[in-house]
């Protein structure tokens, strides 16, 4: 306890290359790249499937595939890949793939549940299909949208963890570091460090959340029944 | 100096990209597919025994997960203030890596199936400690009211009305948990017990051996599989109202 304490207060662990400070910065890039990546794809088609009432089959089910795929596993295979190889970029790619479906289906799921009476009165208002998603079905779907990416960037922060595992940067490298040289400090302190990060950002994103939303409880409201269980996915940032 | 020093510095087998993905098309280097149904042949045993350790870590994990969320349920059906706290600190739990926790209690129970089992059990807690208070709270209060006219006692109302009531909820929540923790098992080869997992790592140890990492990979999803069809095939058998009258 007390050496993981005297690493963490330690001048010499917040500079340099191996610093506290550029670990968390590459953690955030990996993350954060990932992210972008995932809502490259899940955004758009979550959209147009919500809002064109189809392939729900596709948007709700693709979060309990994600389940059973073990994220480790894709992260080896893209590691061991030879296009990719090891380092950050297998990492950014088997995080995306990861943080695709509650995107999608909080998406998905969101424009699905805009109340039909509501985008009647728009049609009817003379609004466009384009127009009636933007100003309509968009901001109805705001909190569950946001739940999504919420529980996708919580559960990426988290995961990127693993990209020290295959030579890649992050606050990972000091549990893998300290596990593989059997410094106790470094790994604890690592520990403490990812455990506080994840934490502070659930804990941030979920009040984030309450604000953008107070009546909202976030995505376990039960909408559709399949939804439910599908963004059971979303619990990190439910309550 | 770290766990890839093995296979860094190595160069993977195969040769250009179209190699590495189309088996059998090597310009340079020997084979190494992705998909080898002799590898699976040749490693049977190997297999088996991942298996079972995999079956193990997972059952152990949730079972454990179940014994505890149970009491700490009713606890917090009981006391209120406490379940706000409750689901706060096991959620909190849930939020640090797997790979931290592993990692982390490693220097406590040692390279050990404990170190995995308990890490796993604090991921799984969290999902079925939900799912039965929220079970529980769903039971419907004039259903209660008939059970009590009726004089069960709260004990008997437990297990008799309200549990089985509470039940799909409650099995969707071991079903959520059981195929997590099936994915997050593969970690625990950090330890040497990641059941199929050790499969996953040991072929990138082993120069990005193809074959052996994608076999771990499907055995996994397989078994996440087979164990969710098992948990729906279970919870119908013990549910049948649920689903016998919405299919006539």
């Amino acid at each position: 306890m007390g050496g993981t304490w005297q690493w963490l207060t330690d001048p010499a662990n917040w500079h340099g290359p191996d610093g506290i400070p550029t670990r968390l910065v590459q953690h955030l890039v990996i993350s954060g790249l990932a992210l972008a990546l995932a809502c490259i794809v899940a955004l758009p088609l979550g959209i147009w499937l919500g809002h064109r009432g189809r392939g729900g089959f596709l948007a709700i089910n693709v979060g309990n595939a994600g389940r059973a795929i073990p994220t480790f596993g894709v992260l080896i295979i893209f590691a061991s890949w030879k296009p990719v190889g090891v380092g950050d970029l297998a990492a950014i790619l088997a995080l995306a793939l990861f943080a695709i479906p509650p995107i999608l289906t909080n998406t998905y799921v969101g424009l699905r549940e805009v109340d039909a009476d509501i985008k009647d009165a728009a049609r009817g208002m003379g609004m466009t299909g384009a127009q009636q998603l933007r100003r309509v079905e968009l901001p109805l779907a705001r909190p569950l949208l946001f739940a999504g990416l919420a529980t996708s960037t919580v559960q990426t922060v988290a995961t990127a963890t693993l990209a020290a595992l295959v030579a890649g940067g992050g606050l990972g490298r000091y549990i893998v570091d300290g596990f593989a040289l059997q410094d106790y400090s470094m790994l604890y302190g690592g520990t403490v460090l990812v455990a506080a990060l994840c934490i502070a950002l659930e804990r941030g994103l979920r009040a984030l959340q309450r604000r953008l939303d107070p009546t909202a409880r976030g995505v376990h409201v039960h909408l559709m029944p399949g939804a439910v269980e599908a963004t059971e996915v979303g619990h990190v940032t439910t309550r | 100096m770290t766990f890839v020093s093995g296979a860094l510095g190595q160069a993977g087998p195969g040769g250009s990209a179209l190699t590495s993905i189309l088996p059998g098309l090597t310009a340079d280097g020997p084979p190494n597919p992705w998909f080898s149904w002799t590898y699976v042949v040749n490693h049977l045993d190997e297999l088996a025994l991942a298996g079972k350790e995999h079956v193990i870590l997972t059952v152990v994990s949730v079972l454990a997960a179940v014994a505890i969320a149970f009491p700490l349920a009713l606890m917090a059906r009981r006391w209120r203030r406490l379940q706000g706290p409750l689901l706060s600190f096991t959620g909190a739990l849930y939020t640090i890596p797997a790979l931290a926790l592993i990692a982390a209690l490693w220097p406590v129970f040692g390279l050990s199936l404990k170190t995995v089992a308990v890490a796993l059990t604090m991921y799984a807690l969290l999902i079925v400690l939900r799912n039965l208070i929220e079970g529980l709270d769903g039971v419907d209060n004039d259903v209660r009211d008939a059970a009590r006219g009726m004089g069960y006692g709260s004990t008997r109302m437990l297990f008799r009305v309200e549990l089985p009531l509470a039940l799909p909820t409650v099995m969707a929540g071991i079903r959520v948990a059981t195929v997590s923790t099936i994915g997050l098992v593969t970690i625990g080869s950090i330890v040497g017990h990641g059941g199929f997992g050790d499969l996953i790592l040991g072929g990138f140890r082993s120069n990005f051996y193809h074959a052996e990492i994608m076999t771990g990979v499907v055995a996994c999803v397989v078994l996440a599989v087979t164990a969710e069809l098992i948990l729906v095939g279970l919870q119908r058998l013990l549910t049948p109202w649920t689903w016998r009258g919405a299919r006539r």
